[in-house]
């Protein structure tokens, strides 16, 4: 019914890598989280785009993050995503992990239940410096909104699946890369299993792999992807660009955001065939309606717009201390302070879904919420007030050199909201010398720090990315 | 300004002081620098511990309780109250003892500031947070402050590099004053050229913009006006004690603007109030106040009432503010060059108009203005950031009326 892919704002050029290693890197650019993003944050920020789109009125039954690279293990972490969107208590947050096959539940779950699903896939993917999985992979998140609805955008025809159990790609919890067998052995496993799956779904769809429209092949095994996506034998100019080149293969979050791409763009009425090789093959057939006509008009951003308006010069000493491979000189400051659980409950609604107060009396906005009114001193006559969506402008800013990040310096700006309200934000994919009083900005969900395996989720600010402009 | 402050005008004084050199006493501990401090304070009026009928203890962060100097001092079960007010602690150790004097409670009081910075080996100040729940941003207090420059230039049309002109000269002017007093941490001139090339730390702000990180303690021992001819011929009567905690709605409210202190502002009207004080600018003979970073100087010149708005970074550029201006702020270096240990900052700015009122302040930076018939001078000492701060101001004088 709705669907929102996310590409975060930096790009590595793989050419860099080879630059500091002397072998390894390739072609093109790959997406990389920002070192303040995971899995999460990009879901949320993937489920904004989506939920923005909706239609009015529309409320999320049930939540489900799908990723291989989940921030928390033992604990949830759809539940921050459900709290980012402010979604009802009654609304389930259940996390689909592990392995980059867990990406289907956005199409093989969700469509069956009664209430709305959200389904987030979501991903950040690398591998040891140097590697084909740290040159290949890419970082990204996708939404897709699954309804029964007059406005339902697309729906799912036909599926096939083949399951099967053999050593392509595997990680022990705790590693930091994962394990890949000899190329060959997973192409000749896999390639059977891709025609299965695609003949299930043509099948049970009752179409041909000459009448689809757009072909879009994903998964785990490079070689087995492309090979597969050539015996499907559909018309040459269905089949979808290869967002490799630009972004990587985003993993887990992949088969979302090329949906998404093949979305931007399909005309009402036509086919789409996805496929993903992953522990087995998948495959879907989706046919878009009359609807997605009218929902392009409210759409927030396409993943071609997200793609240009990202920076491509993202250093790869950068890159590797983001993702923990370059562990570097701390500045003589204290380590980071975690949170603390009880404050952090208290006030869920201000931390992950930015609600402040508003007071009932004068109208003044409060940030975080207060009870006794800044303005006119009322006492406990405030309303909540939703923020998370709203534009700012920068009041004035600082570049401190000081504070401790994985990426100086840190840049913050005191933030006037524009239904009201004033806070002190943290600037991130900002160039610091380009920051002015003045100047627009939009929140973006974030992980601020990790200190003490406590992931501190909070809202940062970023220049305007998404359409619709200042 | 409330209607119910009426302050105690002429009703305590100063009787004896004492001030250990800031800087970095790796050598000394909290423990001996009270014992130094409060020594020199007793030695200068002739007087022992056991004297003192109470004390008001000031640190932030260098221990806890009255015990912090009860026990180096061996005191001999005297009331020891242990204030803390972010970096304007020492002045609030002093303003109670004042009124404890006033109050009849007590004949003589000793209020002592002390703090120990450098062991943590952390650059800048480090400050104990209470369980969060982790959406402030956790700038550092050069951050804070320098969200002030920005603002500041953006109100008034000044450029950035008049901006940077205007805060390397007030950098210049503290480290000249400090080269001319031995207690101080940075005790040499430095050439402009050196501080407004000196590395960035947060915005326009490089390491010569900041204060000094530093070791110190200092006190004062506070009497009944009428009880001080005892102890001296010199005292120095409190004219104005005032405190001003603000809502810290700047954070939060779009009309607060950042160039501007509205705590200052508050407190030094309630101050000039007390001490029948119209004009600040030419009343004055001198003023300390809280230059923890530049801009906050070039702010709290127009906050104090000794600039116009918007004029101040003229006045700056002008000279009047140097040792030799018609108003000299921070003739001891401030804490630019004295450097800021928390609890003994505002006790410090007290000990130099103590020196300079009395006429005891080194030839190399005495002022003129005593000579010249003025006789009162202002400690201004704040706590916290832009628009959620902590701001004191008091005004002493050599005498009575």
């Amino acid at each position: 019914m709705a669907y929102g892919a996310y590409v975060p704002y930096w790009r590595l050029q793989r050419s860099a890598i080879a630059a500091a290693l002397g072998s390894g890197g390739g072609k093109g650019t790959r997406a990389v989280a920002s070192y303040d993003e995971d899995a999460t944050s990009m879901g949320v920020e993937a489920a904004r785009l989506a939920l923005r789109a909706a239609p009015a009125g529309v409320t999320v039954g049930t939540v489900l993050l799908a990723t291989a690279n989940p921030p928390y293990l033992d604990k949830t972490n759809a539940s921050a995503i459900h709290a980012a969107l402010g979604l009802p208590r009654s609304t389930v947050a259940v996390d689909a992990g592990g392995a980059v096959r867990s990406g289907v539940v956005a199409f093989g779950l969700g469509i069956h239940d009664e209430t709305p699903v959200l389904t987030v896939l979501s991903d950040v993917r690398t591998g040891l410096p140097g590697g084909a999985d740290e040159r290949d992979g890419g970082d990204a998140a996708a939404a897709l909104l699954w309804a029964d609805h007059d406005d339902v955008i697309a729906e799912v025809v036909g599926g096939g699946f083949a399951t099967d159990e053999f050593l392509d790609r595997w990680r022990v919890p705790g590693e930091v890369a994962s394990h890949v067998w000899e190329e060959r052995f997973g192409e000749q496993v896999y390639l059977p299993l891709a025609d299965d799956a695609v003949n299930d779904a043509l099948k049970s769809a009752g179409v041909t792999a000459g009448e689809v429209d757009h072909v879009v092949v994903c998964g785990v095994h490079g070689r087995a992807v492309r090979n597969a996506a050539k015996r499907i034998g559909a018309r040459p100019e269905s089949y979808a660009p290869d967002l490799g080149a630009t972004i990587g293969n985003t993993g887990t979050a992949h088969m979302g955001v090329a949906l998404a791409e093949v979305l931007d763009r399909a005309e009402p009425g036509e086919l789409v065939l996805l496929l993903q090789l992953a522990d087995g093959a998948s495959a879907f057939v989706v046919r878009t309606t009359e609807a997605l006509r009218t929902y392009r008009d409210r759409a927030a951003s396409t993943v071609a717009a997200q793609i240009e308006s990202g920076r491509d010069d993202l250093p790869y000493n950068a890159f590797l201390t983001w993702r923990g491979f370059l562990d570097r000189e701390p500045p003589r400051r204290p380590d980071p302070e975690a949170y603390y659980g009880p404050p952090a409950h208290r006030s869920e609604a201000w931390k992950f879904a930015f609600v402040g107060s508003r007071c009932t009396e004068c109208g003044f906005v409060h940030l975080p919420p207060n009870r006794v009114c800044s303005s006119c001193g009322a006492v406990d006559q405030m309303e909540p007030v939703p923020l998370a969506d709203t534009k700012a402008t920068i009041a004035t800013y600082t570049i401190d050199r000081l504070a401790y990040s994985l990426s100086p310096p840190t840049v913050a700006a005191v933030l006037d909201f524009d239904e009201g309200g004033r806070y002190t934000c943290e600037l991130t994919d900002v160039d610091p010398d380009a920051v002015a009083i003045g100047q627009r900005v939009e929140l973006t969900f974030r992980r601020v720090v990790t200190a003490k395996s406590i992931h501190n989720y909070f809202w940062k600010a970023r220049p305007i990315r998404t359409a619709g402009g200042a | 300004m409330s209607m119910g402050s009426h302050g105690i005008k002429d009703r305590v004084a100063i009787v004896g002081m004492g001030c250990t050199p800031f800087g970095e006493h790796w050598d000394k501990s909290t423990d001996d620098l009270l014992i130094d401090a409060t020594q020199e304070a007793f030695g200068s009026v002739g007087l022992t511990k056991d004297d003192i009928d109470a004390y008001w203890l000031g640190t932030m962060g260098s221990g806890q309780a009255g015990l912090t100097l009860s026990r180096p001092l061996k005191l001999d079960y005297k009331p020891v109250t242990r204030v803390e007010n972010f970096c304007a602690t020492g002045s609030e150790a002093f303003r109670n003892a004042c009124y404890a004097v006033a109050s009849g409670a007590y004949d003589i009081v000793m209020a002592v500031g002390v703090e120990k910075l450098k062991d943590s080996g952390f650059s800048g100040l480090v400050g104990a947070v209470p369980p969060h729940d982790g959406t402030n941003v956790p700038l550092t207090a050069p951050a804070m402050f320098s969200l002030l420059a920005p603002a500041y230039r953006e109100k008034y049309g000044v450029s950035e590099e008049e901006m940077k002109d205007v805060l390397t000269r007030i950098a210049w002017k503290n480290h000249f004053n400090g080269a001319r007093n031995p207690r101080a941490q940075f005790r040499s001139e430095v050439p402009k050229e050196v501080i407004c090339a000196s590395p960035l730390v947060a915005g326009q702000l490089g390491i010569f913009d900041c204060s000094g990180v530093s070791d110190g303690s200092a006190a004062a021992i506070i009497v009944r006006a009428e009880d001080a001819a005892k102890y001296t011929d010199r005292p120095l009567y409190v004219k104005a004690l005032s405190f001003a905690a603000g809502p810290a709605a700047g954070p939060i409210d779009p009309s607060y603007d950042y160039t501007t202190f509205t705590e200052v502002v508050r407190s030094a009207e309630d101050a000039y109030q007390q001490a029948g004080i119209t004009d600040p600018r030419s009343q004055l003979a001198m003023a300390e106040v809280h230059d923890c970073f530049t801009p906050t100087e070039l702010v709290l010149m127009e906050d104090l009432g000794f600039s116009a708005r918007g004029h101040a970074w003229k006045d700056v550029l002008d000279g009047a503010f140097d040792l030799s201006g018609d108003l000299p702020v921070n003739p001891d270096g401030g804490l630019k060059s004295f450097g800021h240990p928390i609890g003994a900052s505002g006790l410090r700015m007290l000990f130099e108009c103590w020196l300079q009122l009395r006429g005891e302040a080194p030839p190399e930076r005495r002022i003129a203005t005593v000579g010249e018939g003025r006789s009162l001078g202002l400690t201004h000492n704040l706590g916290g950031a832009p628009g959620q701060c902590v701001s004191f101001v008091s005004i002493v004088g050599a005498s009575p009326g």
